[in-house]
């Protein structure tokens, strides 16, 4: 027989909050009108107030054991749009990511045995703190949060995504860059033997895959690096283990599976702009009034479409987050620097 | 050696296969069966479409070296049908395009043709091949005599023209457009030096 006694630190019954108030409590403080203090208020056109549910692909936590306990903290962003995320079964399996295949669905297919972990990143440049560090070491201060971002490919379609990551800033803060550092220079993983397409002789772009940002750029909120998608580690063909998100720029812009970032002093030359410089330009920046050779970008079909309904949408300039970005560009020819 | 008109309806039957397995994959789409097509499923449809008229498109062009080489002239018998396939997976390629992709919105599609090389290329490209399938019949034949061999010579135009059309679209790999592009040019090659090549097979055949 269990025979229960009260000791002094006990609390009281009476003290415990009942259950049916604990859930209310939102409610309530939506109700006194405190909801947009206490929880905050949207940052990004479109962005959620008050409570949000983070979104999750109902799989078991993925990625090292240092990620996933990470992941337990999750929290939501202001930076967030509300617009419905396109479903995980999408994410995962429509891809550009050319290292492994040319194909939308080939990423998924052939990035399975990509290994990345363990993983280093290399810091180099005009920074004081400058080595080669392991992801752990690189992701470990920062607070993990998850953004659901609008993401817009140069090819005219686009889909929502909930990355989970942190702010590129926050990191690039870290390595001290000093006043030369003008820009910033990312690199993805070259290694034909795991990414079997770099060693194609086809190939249209050069490996190892390179992009940059301007510094003002990479320093601004809403650059990102992003380590997951849907509440968990990112998927191989996604750009495991870290990948960039700049959300106001054409998609590959987002640099995959990054290994070495740079800070430099003069403008670094680009994959796609050193493929294509009369298609791609260094900014690439979402901009409806600038066409590509290829693809009208007026308009974009937001992904996933069906057989008879391609959900076409207006293309935002600047994907729609020129509040936050637009002052970047100020005074400069978009339709030149493109 | 299979008897004509069943070597004819296989041929037939293998030419429907690829527009079979799409109406599948489109059937299984709107059941909610096994996706098979993506995320993008009306692009995927147009892509599969177009990669099929071009494989038509060579296969049609094979058949003369092939019957010179091998000597299988049965084969000589299911050219037209080749190439009516051809025209059938090019208007089925177009159409999704049209009805699919743009949904039929005439404004983007002159924008589309007028600003886009790869598309200006393709249309021109069907265009061409509207008059080849028009004329391929018995009757046309002997009504142009002469003149219908050389206007169905416009096929290797058209073969180029859809080699084009795939390297504008290429963005990441030219290995497909290089493909094709070996394909035709050597066809197009045994075409001009056609005599030359048959005297050659001549000497080897010769007796010694």
């Amino acid at each position: 027989m269990l025979i229960k006694r009260t000791r002094a630190s006990d609390i009281p019954s009476s003290e415990i909050t009942s259950e049916t108030v604990f859930h209310e409590r939102r409610t309530i403080l939506k109700a006194m009108g405190l909801g947009a203090v206490a929880l905050g208020t949207p940052i990004v056109a479109g962005a959620t107030s008050g409570e949000r549910k983070l979104y999750t692909n109902e799989a078991p936590l993925s990625g090292p054991v240092w990620l996933q306990d990470k992941l337990k903290t999750l929290s939501p962003s202001l930076y967030s749009t509300t617009e419905a995320a396109t479903p995980f079964e999408y994410v995962s399996t429509y891809n550009n990511f050319y290292e492994f295949g040319t194909g939308k669905t080939d990423p998924a297919d052939n990035s399975q045995n990509f290994i990345t972990d363990p993983w280093v990143v290399e810091v180099a440049g005009e920074a004081e703190l400058t080595g080669k560090y392991n992801l752990e070491d690189i992701v470990n201060p920062h607070t993990l949060e998850e953004r659901v971002y609008r993401l817009r490919c140069v090819e005219a379609w686009s889909m929502v995504v909930p990355w989970v990551g942190f702010s590129l800033a926050d990191l690039l803060k870290r390595f001290k860059p000093n006043s030369n550092a003008k820009y910033v220079r990312f690199e993805t993983l070259h290694d034909p033997e795991q990414m079997p397409a770099q060693a194609s002789r086809f190939a249209a772009i050069n490996y190892p895959y390179v992009e940059g940002l301007r510094i003002d750029e990479a320093m601004n909120e809403l650059a990102f690096l992003s380590v997951g998608v849907y509440g968990n580690a990112m998927p191989n063909q996604n750009g495991a283990p870290i990948r960039l998100i700049v959300p106001w720029k054409y998609g590959f812009k987002s640099i995959k599976s990054i290994v070495k970032i740079e800070f430099t002093k003069r403008r670094p030359k680009t994959t796609w702009e050193m493929s294509n410089s009369r298609e791609y330009g260094f900014f690439a920046n979402v901009n409806p009034d600038v066409s590509h050779p290829r693809w009208s970008q007026a308009r974009e079909r937001r992904l996933p479409t069906s057989i008879f309904r391609q959900n076409y949408v207006d293309t935002l300039k600047f994907n729609g987050y020129g509040p936050q970005v637009a002052h970047l560009y100020q005074g400069m020819d978009l339709g030149r620097y493109f | 050696m299979l008897k004509l008109p069943v070597f004819k309806s296989l041929t037939f039957f293998l030419g429907l296969l690829p527009l079979g397995y799409s109406i599948y994959q489109v059937y299984q789409l709107q059941v909610g069966g096994v996706n098979v097509l993506g995320a993008d499923p009306a692009k995927a449809l147009v892509l599969l479409q177009g990669e099929w008229t071009i494989r038509f498109l060579i296969l049609t062009l094979l058949v003369t070296p092939l019957v010179r080489l091998t000597g299988w002239r049965q084969l000589q018998r299911v050219r037209r049908m080749l190439g009516l396939f051809t025209f059938a997976y090019a208007s089925i390629h177009l159409m999704a395009y049209l009805f699919l992709l743009l949904e039929f919105d005439f404004r983007n599609l002159w924008a589309d043709i007028l600003k886009r090389p790869y598309i200006t290329v393709g249309f021109a490209a069907y265009l061409l091949l509207v008059p080849l399938a028009i004329t391929s019949n018995g009757f046309a034949i002997r009504l142009l005599r002469k003149r219908w061999a050389i206007l169905h010579r416009l096929v290797y135009g058209i073969a180029l023209l859809a080699v084009v059309h795939v390297t504008w679209l290429a963005r990441s790999s030219y290995l497909e457009a290089t493909v094709y592009g070996v394909i035709v040019v050597l066809l197009l090659f045994s075409r001009v030096f056609k005599d030359k090549l048959a005297s050659f097979q001549g000497t080897l055949r010769r007796p010694v």
